[in-house]
């Protein structure tokens, strides 16, 4: 493969990692106070299509990018009140907002089924952009990619270097010791679900507004859940999600390639398995060394009750 | 004044059968508003989903060729989700039990003996326990969580299958449509009920819940069951061995998966095609909460459930929802019984 057909490919893998990363960086932070959100795929979906209806409505791409945010938190808030406040089961509720959330975008989207919109501009410095390799790769991206790297990177300072994220990571090791240091895990959780769910809304908004710039029903196709994976691929730590969320979006450019090439004699189907097959390969990896049982925080996807 | 919460000591059994009604006229009433602030008319739109179905016999057999498959699979599901086994996998385990019967099918094209139907049925019960065991063997051998490989095989399930229908398995005669041949009349699941499609694939698929309520209630597997849920530590003093109820559970819910996957494809469909279900592995999770776990729960709940997926289809046509739209209505199916579960464990009372 040499530089001419490498160069795109890797500026592909790019627009198939950043939704991924988008997603698993807000997963990280929920799962880190604890709580286990299995949803992510609904948010997605309506947080897709609530950035599309904005986009085409009022031609706004920032408007359509916070309402996809808006639209994914919207929908974590009823995930918070079934989990954090009636305390429910969190793998069902998870699932249930997975099912209502694919229903809902569904029932929002009718109206722009086939409908497009102007993709997401990508930057262009004059002349630095056009340094051969360099230039498309790291100046010639969008908005949400650069965004979707620095959320990271934010999200390893806070977590790892403030105050804030101590308080975050002992809610989700000890609820009950926090609490009794007076900390109020419930408010801490609902803010970590809520930004779960508006990073998940704005990975939506990246697949309907940069990535495949138009709605279909279930334009998600499994992302939300590739999302998970990688969180426990990347041990809840921002930096290796981020490398995971990479390496899972050259798998799926890689698949791509190869069917678009035609070079090799395989069916469509079989090379279209790649990335969950890849999914199940790497889990399995990860859970046989161990690594899953000594990184997961303590109280992931237990229900909190205050002792008084 | 303000409101206090206690938790019960003790469980409310009116309470508990209180929930499932409770839920329904929540759904309605919800999903009601969301359809009306969405810009559908609600009245019109509800009564397509909750009553047009019901109004004629073949509206009924259609309603049980639906809660069939939910029912079948749901309680496997819940015997999992009370030993704190999930398995979201079910859809990938009835297409691959879809596969495998019609695969078996196709490879029997002329033979009559009475013989071809239990060995395509076998066949399906195998293909999902085979897909259903991928999971189950690595949550055991090496602790990887069941819920993320069973729900990638499902996707690996649905585009193998996608894979035959396009290629190897491809009617030559189909006008290059996607699909098998249609199988023989000797694996094909009849008509039971003259103007509809009710076939005994159906029947069997009531009567296993009824089935397996008796032998979770009286054998010996169905304490273990429970108490690997309730009690993990408890079942391992008791002896009770983890890794057994793992595959004990996931094993007959991805055979009954499997085996509702080849009722499908033998009795209404007849042929292999790209889909052969709308989602019923995923909405037999719904079910199984709905039906509070509990397999004699699970038959009216498969019902409703299924009157949502019916009434998807006149509400599309009567009031142009989306396909997609029953979710709305299913996933609201879910999040009231799991809310009001708070009612069952706590007590609400106002302290001035």
């Amino acid at each position: 493969m040499n530089v001419s057909v490498l160069v795109p490919a890797l500026a592909t893998a790019t627009t198939s990692a950043t939704p991924l990363l988008l997603a698993a960086m807000g997963e990280t932070v929920t799962e880190r106070a604890g709580v286990l959100n299995l949803g992510i795929e609904g948010m997605m979906l309506v947080g897709a299509v609530c950035a599309f209806a904005i986009d085409s409505a009022s031609g706004s791409q920032i408007l359509g990018i916070a309402a996809g945010a808006f639209g994914g938190a919207a929908l974590s808030v009823v995930f918070a009140l079934l989990t954090l406040t009636l305390a429910a089961n969190q793998v069902a509720s998870g699932l249930a907002v997975a099912i209502f959330g694919a229903g809902l975008s569904s029932l929002l989207g009718a109206g722009f089924v086939g409908r497009s919109v102007v993709p997401l501009a990508h930057l262009h410095i004059f002349l630095l952009s056009d340094i051969p390799v360099l230039g498309p790769l790291l100046l010639r991206q969008d908005l949400l990619v650069y965004a979707s790297v620095a959320i990271t990177a934010g999200t390893w300072w806070v977590l790892g270097r403030t105050r804030t994220g101590m308080v975050l990571r002992a809610v989700g090791e000890n609820d009950q010791s926090a609490y009794a240091l007076g900390y109020n895990v419930i408010r801490i959780r609902y803010l970590a679900v809520l930004f779960g769910g508006a990073m998940s809304g704005l990975a939506g908004a990246y697949l309907s507004l940069a990535a495949t710039p138009m709605w279909m029903e279930g334009l998600t196709a499994g992302r939300g859940w590739i999302a998970l994976v990688l969180v426990v691929f990347g041990a809840w730590r921002p930096w290796r999600v981020l490398i995971g969320a990479y390496l899972f979006g050259g798998i799926s450019v890689l698949q791509l390639y190869l069917q678009g090439a035609g070079l090799v004699a395989i069916p469509s189907q079989i090379l279209a398995m790649i990335p969950y097959l890849a999914t199940i390969i790497v889990l399995t990896a990860i859970s046989a060394g161990g690594a899953r049982r000594l990184a997961a925080p303590a109280c992931l996807g237990k229900p909190f009750r205050a002792t008084t | 004044m303000r409101l206090k919460v206690e938790p019960r000591s003790t469980g409310v059994p009116a309470m508990n059968a209180l929930v499932p009604p409770l839920a329904v006229v929540a759904t309605i009433l919800a999903s009601g508003v969301v359809f009306a602030v969405l810009g559908y008319p609600a009245g019109r739109t509800l009564f397509a989903f909750f009553v047009a179905p019901l109004v004629s016999l073949n509206g009924w057999a259609e309603l049980a060729l639906k809660a069939g498959p939910l029912a079948m699979i749901a309680v496997g599901l819940a015997a999992g989700f009370r030993a704190g086994i999930w398995n979201i996998g079910a859809e990938g385990q009835l297409i691959m039990g879809a596969v495998a019967a019609g695969g078996v099918a196709l490879g029997f094209p002329d033979s009559q003996g009475f013989w071809v139907l239990p060995l395509v049925c076998l066949a399906g019960l195998a293909g999902g326990m085979a897909w259903g065991a991928v999971p189950a063997l690595l949550r055991i051998r090496l602790g990887v969580n069941e819920i993320l490989t069973s729900l990638m095989l499902t996707y690996v399930a649905t585009l193998l299958l996608s894979y035959l229908v396009f290629g190897p398995w491809k009617d030559p005669d189909g006008y290059s449509l996607p699909q098998s041949r249609m199988f023989s009349d000797a694996a094909t699941l009849t008509p039971i009920l003259a103007r509809t499609r009710l076939t005994s694939g159906t029947l069997v698929e009531f009567l296993v819940p009824v089935a397996l309520w008796a032998v979770l209630r009286y054998a010996l597997v169905g304490f273990k069951i429970r108490t690997a849920g309730l009690a993990p530590a408890a079942a391992g003093y008791a002896g009770f061995v983890q890794s057994r109820v793992v595959w004990t559970v996931f094993l007959t819910a991805s055979g009954l998966a499997g085996l509702a996957g080849a009722f499908e494809v033998l009795g209404p469909i007849g042929q292999l095609i790209p889909q052969i279900t709308p989602g019923y592995g995923f909405t037999a999770i719904i079910v199984a909460f709905l039906g509070r776990l509990h397999p004699l729960g699970i038959i009216p709940a498969a019902l409703l459930v299924a009157l949502s997926y019916i009434g998807g289809d006149t509400a599309q046509v009567s009031s142009g929802l989306p396909k997609g739209a029953a979710g709305v209505v299913q996933g609201l199916l879910l999040f009231f019984p799991l809310a009001a579960d708070f009612l069952v464990r706590n007590r609400v009372r106002v302290v001035r």
